[in-house]
């Protein structure tokens, strides 16, 4: 829809947002008209869409790769006539590196093969974490895909597959990192290709690795299982660290002490004393007072299953599955819980049920006894406070 | 409305090539899609896989639930995309003559 004067689109509501001191992503999209056709008619559409204040795409779309059943979102305009070079706008999911670290040769290969086959529009990253190159057509689907493996990448999941696992950049630049979550990020993404790529299970299930509880990746409300770092044993204090804190104005009772959630901390203008068995590994005090404070020496993960969002049973975060895992034998622990969890779930899930709506419906006692696991306290934050509780029939016991 | 012609014949399809009118559906129909995702000759493996995808949905409205396909069929998911490159929902379920799966793929 060429109607406005140079031969592009008439965007007058979209040209607003080039206006303020954000990055503007009309801009990115008008810069991009220059490599492709299809960011011109994205253009048109979506001022279209602005007027309307609706939406133009249609429902659904299914399209592919051979010997994959996931990893590109097929999307077509609902008026195809009048903007031809988005009729077909297929998103194709390209795993990341994990920790989102590249080097620019790498993003260049990437860059010249989109630009040869697709709009040349990006999303760096989508939500899940892949690589999102957005719209192209089916017919460049095959020869996308056969550039980008030649090249060393791969397609990312989509569907009822595992998705593309994500990390926090872990020890790779962080001081608070309990575990190599990049490694095991890594590890697992090419263990779980299979799962994967060609979708098996009743719906998604996505895997976030975060180095400590700040929870960079948003691990425990973003992915079916969670693994997040954690330590054991006592809180590594710097005892000139902190009191070089306290000599710089940091107000240690207030803004540490006082705001500690276990109050398990005491600062008598000398010394910093710590409960570390009152401590709940909140993060805050190493937050507030990193030269001076670390996390302990004996380092692992917890590992927490079940966040979604709303739909269908209400929003859930995850919850804590095993307490503690050591860090060397996290892989491991994951590798045969998966097993168990998706063994109990493609048994009993129902077609488009989570996994945290399958415990829901189920209750955790039965999941636990599913997948093999004992109940412990930390699974949950307070007992319940019903007294409608189920007992086994137990041989030779009272009816 | 895009068609699919091959053969001489011409299908009323969306644009991911699914039929538009799943009754239209026939042995032949799938026999004409086949080339379509890849399947050079469609073997009695493919017709197992096929037509019980075709008869779960005829019985209840939906396709089956790809664990089931492999319960039922005995075929492994890997030996799924042996048969349908293109996998169960794109592939098999195209030629079976469902409607194309919805949802958040």
């Amino acid at each position: 829809m060429a109607d406005g004067s140079n031969g592009k689109p008439k965007t007058e509501l979209l040209d607003q947002l080039e206006k303020g001191p954000w990055p503007s992503f009309v801009k990115e999209i008008k810069s991009a008209c220059e490599t492709s056709d299809a960011p011109k008619d994205l253009l048109g559409q979506l001022e279209l869409s602005y007027k309307e204040k609706k939406g133009h795409w249609k429902h659904g779309g299914l399209v592919g790769v051979l010997g994959y059943g996931g990893g590109v979102i097929g999307r077509y305009s609902d008026i195809p006539e009048q903007f031809p070079k988005v009729a077909h706008f297929h998103t194709m999911r390209i795993n990341h590196p994990a920790g989102w670290f590249y080097t620019s040769d790498a993003l260049r290969t990437i860059c010249d093969i989109w630009e040869r086959h697709g709009s040349g529009l990006t999303n760096m990253h989508g939500s899940t974490g892949d690589i999102i190159l957005l719209g192209t057509t089916t017919d460049q689907l095959e020869p996308t895909f056969q550039e980008l493996a030649n090249a060393g990448f791969d397609l990312g999941g989509s569907g009822s597959d595992l998705r593309t696992p994500s990390c926090c950049v872990g020890q790779a630049r962080c001081e608070w990192a309990c575990y190599d979550t990049m490694k095991l990020c890594y590890d697992l993404t090419m263990n779980y290709q299979d799962e994967l790529h060609r979708p098996a299970f009743a719906y998604k299930f996505k895997i976030k690795m975060a180095g400590c509880p700040n929870d960079c990746v948003a691990s425990i409300a973003r992915a079916d299982c969670s693994v997040i770092g954690t330590w054991k044993d006592d809180i590594q204090v710097d005892e000139g660290e902190v009191a070089k804190y306290a000599a710089g104005g940091l107000d240690i009772q207030k803004e540490v002490c006082s705001l500690c959630p276990s109050k398990c901390m005491e600062w008598d203008g000398k010394k910093l004393a710590i409960e570390n068995h009152e401590c709940v590994r909140c993060m805050h005090c190493i937050n507030v007072m990193p030269k001076a404070l670390r996390p302990g020496k004996e380092r692992g993960a917890v590992v927490l299953l079940g966040a979604k969002a709303p739909i269908m049973q209400g929003a859930l975060l995850s919850s804590v599955l095993i307490p503690f895992v050591p860090a060397d034998e996290i892989e491991e622990t994951l590798k045969e819980l998966f097993t168990r969890i998706w063994e109990f779930w493609d048994e009993y899930g129902r077609s488009r049920e989570r996994v945290g709506e399958l415990i829901q419906r189920v209750g955790m006692s039965a999941f636990l006894e599913g997948i093999g696991l004992d109940p412990a306290p930390e699974m949950v934050s307070a007992p319940r406070d019903n007294p409608y509780i189920y007992f086994q029939n137990v041989e030779g016991g009272d009816k | 409305m895009p068609t699919f012609e091959v053969h001489g014949k011409c299908y009323a399809v969306d644009e991911d090539g699914f039929l538009e009118e799943p009754t239209l559906w026939n042995e032949d129909v799938a026999k004409d899609f086949a080339e379509s995702e890849a399947i050079a000759d469609l073997s009695p493996d493919h017709w197992k896989v096929i037509n019980y995808i075709r008869n779960y949905y005829l019985q209840f409205g939906i396709a089956p639930m790809i664990r089931k396909v492999c319960k039922e069929t005995g075929f492994k998911l890997n030996e799924i995309y042996k048969l349908f490159p293109s996998g169960p929902a794109k592939g098999a379920c195209k030629l079976a003559g469902l409607p194309k799966p919805t949802g958040c793929v």
